[in-house]
């Protein structure tokens, strides 16, 4: 919080692409078969799960910072827990990305949007926002843990925004008409974590798209979690 | 004389550390591939909205706006080397080596053409290869790379102003949302006249606009407002250099 580029770059930038995209793609919604008439209702999904990428690079970045810095080291010579580094870790990221949900809501809520869920689906949207960011923060912490570089974990930022771009991020799965790109958004998870906000928002409760969704996150948050536990202990073995 | 020799010693020094450094060279080459293919493969399907009459398909249309990104690209990627070259003190060095100090800022644009002429090339054998058409005769399609050098001088020079002035690679955002702002308030996914609300009155008056109609018009073998496309360029070009070169003089004053 005491790092305007921490904070404002997460909440700027996606609503900066989010002005640019629903603006310019409009005219898709005259598509047959695109599934609602407002493009910014469609895209708002994309500023979650962008702003879970830049949890990643928060939580990476700030890890790292702290290893090169010798900060972890002297740690290590405390009786502090392993899952206790990675929950005061994770809870900052989670916290912002929390945060990030409410200025993605206002300005979605702001320009018109409405909730096909309701205010209940708002709710499961926090939920989603913290399960997301709890996912894309462990990813985080374990790259700044296996490399102990702030900057190798900043180069991972365009791969992220490669798994972003190659998703149903602008046009749903099945309007996609390259056959290699709609197979390629098919396996990308990306496309199921836009898919289960973007459920939320346009269509109302739709099980599957929040099962996927959220059983992705899971997976994700598992893995990246035992992982990094893994990870840091070795590195404080050292 | 004294100018060119300065020039022709930063470019290929800035050429040197761009084309022995994988980590400098790969993005600048990757990057506009990728959007290409994200551009012209994901969205592929607005060629059937209604109004949508782009002749050549819409690999080609978003072909001219990647070639016009990679260009403006090129030009803020190699002020990042100024401003590298700042902190780590050889641009206050070269300053004080320098006879002709202009001859700088021409090295390091010489050095974005070429960088860009490779990114280009590349961009140009992928589209061609995954099937892009074009329309536009031999002179057209110079018009086109012309009008992408134009975008790329004009993106260098308020990258190098930028750099000059604040002298740190911190730097590196201010060079390069505004650039990124501009070419994305043209009209990047559907023509102009697609456009609708306040996106349409902001493209009206973007200069941009102007260059990237006029590409897609020359790829189309089709030119329009090709005056306005060159006009709006040039004044972009003349409006940086001030930039620049009052950037340079701060820089020479900072010591």
């Amino acid at each position: 919080m005491r790092q305007p580029a921490a904070v404002i770059a997460p909440l700027v930038f996606p609503i900066l692409l989010l002005a640019v995209n629903s603006g310019g793609l409009k005219a898709e919604t005259q598509l047959p078969g695109f599934p609602t008439n407002s493009f910014v209702a469609f895209a708002l999904a994309v500023p979650f799960i962008q702003g879970a990428l830049f949890s990643t690079m928060n939580a990476g970045t700030d890890l790292a910072r702290d290893i090169q810095t010798g900060f972890l080291n002297r740690l290590t010579l405390t009786p502090m827990r392993r899952l206790a580094v990675l929950g005061g870790q994770l809870g900052g990221v989670i916290v912002l990305g929390l945060l990030q949900a409410v200025v993605y809501l206002a300005v979605g809520l702001a320009v018109g949007v409405r909730f096909e869920s309701g205010p209940a689906g708002i709710l499961v949207l926090f939920a989603f926002a913290f399960m997301v960011s709890l996912a894309f923060g462990s990813l985080g912490t374990l790259a700044a843990l296996r490399t102990g570089s702030g900057e190798a974990v900043q180069g991972l930022f365009p791969a992220f925004f490669v798994f972003l771009f190659i998703s149903s991020m602008n046009i749903p799965r099945n309007l996609i008409q390259v056959t290699w790109f709609r197979d390629a958004a098919t396996a990308n998870p990306v496309s199921y974590l836009l898919e289960a906000v973007r459920s939320l928002i346009i269509v109302g409760w739709n099980a599957e798209a929040l099962a996927l969704g959220f059983g992705i996150c899971a997976v994700i948050a598992v893995i990246g979690l035992s992982l990094s536990s893994w990870a840091l202990k070795v590195r404080m073995a050292r | 004389m004294k100018t060119l020799a300065v020039a022709r010693g930063v470019a290929w020094r800035t050429l040197h550390n761009v084309f022995t450094n994988p980590s400098l060279l790969i993005p600048s080459i990757v990057f506009p591939l990728f959007f290409f293919t994200a551009f012209a493969g994901g969205l592929s399907r607005i060629r059937d909205v209604p109004g949508f009459d782009y002749p050549l398909g819409y690999t080609s249309f978003q072909f001219v706006f990647v070639l016009l990104q990679s260009a403006a690209f090129g030009g803020v990627f190699t002020g990042f080397g100024i401003a590298r070259d700042f902190e780590g003190g050889f641009a206050r060095r070269l300053l004080l080596a320098a006879p002709h100090r202009s001859g700088i800022v021409l090295g390091y644009g010489i050095a974005a053409l070429v960088r860009w002429f490779f990114t280009a090339t590349v961009l140009t054998v992928v589209a061609l290869a995954v099937g892009m058409n074009v329309g536009g005769s031999g002179v057209d399609l110079v018009g086109l790379y012309v009008l992408a050098v134009i975008m790329n001088v004009a993106a260098l020079l308020w990258a190098c102003g930028v750099a000059m002035r604040f002298r740190t690679l911190q730097a590196g955002p201010v060079m390069q949302f505004p650039v990124f702002i501009v070419l994305f308030f043209a009209p990047v996914y559907v023509p102009l006249g697609l456009l609708r609300g306040w996106i349409h009155s902001i493209a009206v008056v973007n200069p941009v606009t102007r260059v990237v109609e006029a590409g897609r018009g020359f790829l189309a073998g089709s030119p329009t407002e090709v005056g306005f496309a060159f006009g709006a360029g040039l004044a972009l070009v003349l409006g940086f250099s001030l930039w620049a070169f009052r950037g340079l003089r701060k820089a020479e004053a900072a010591g």
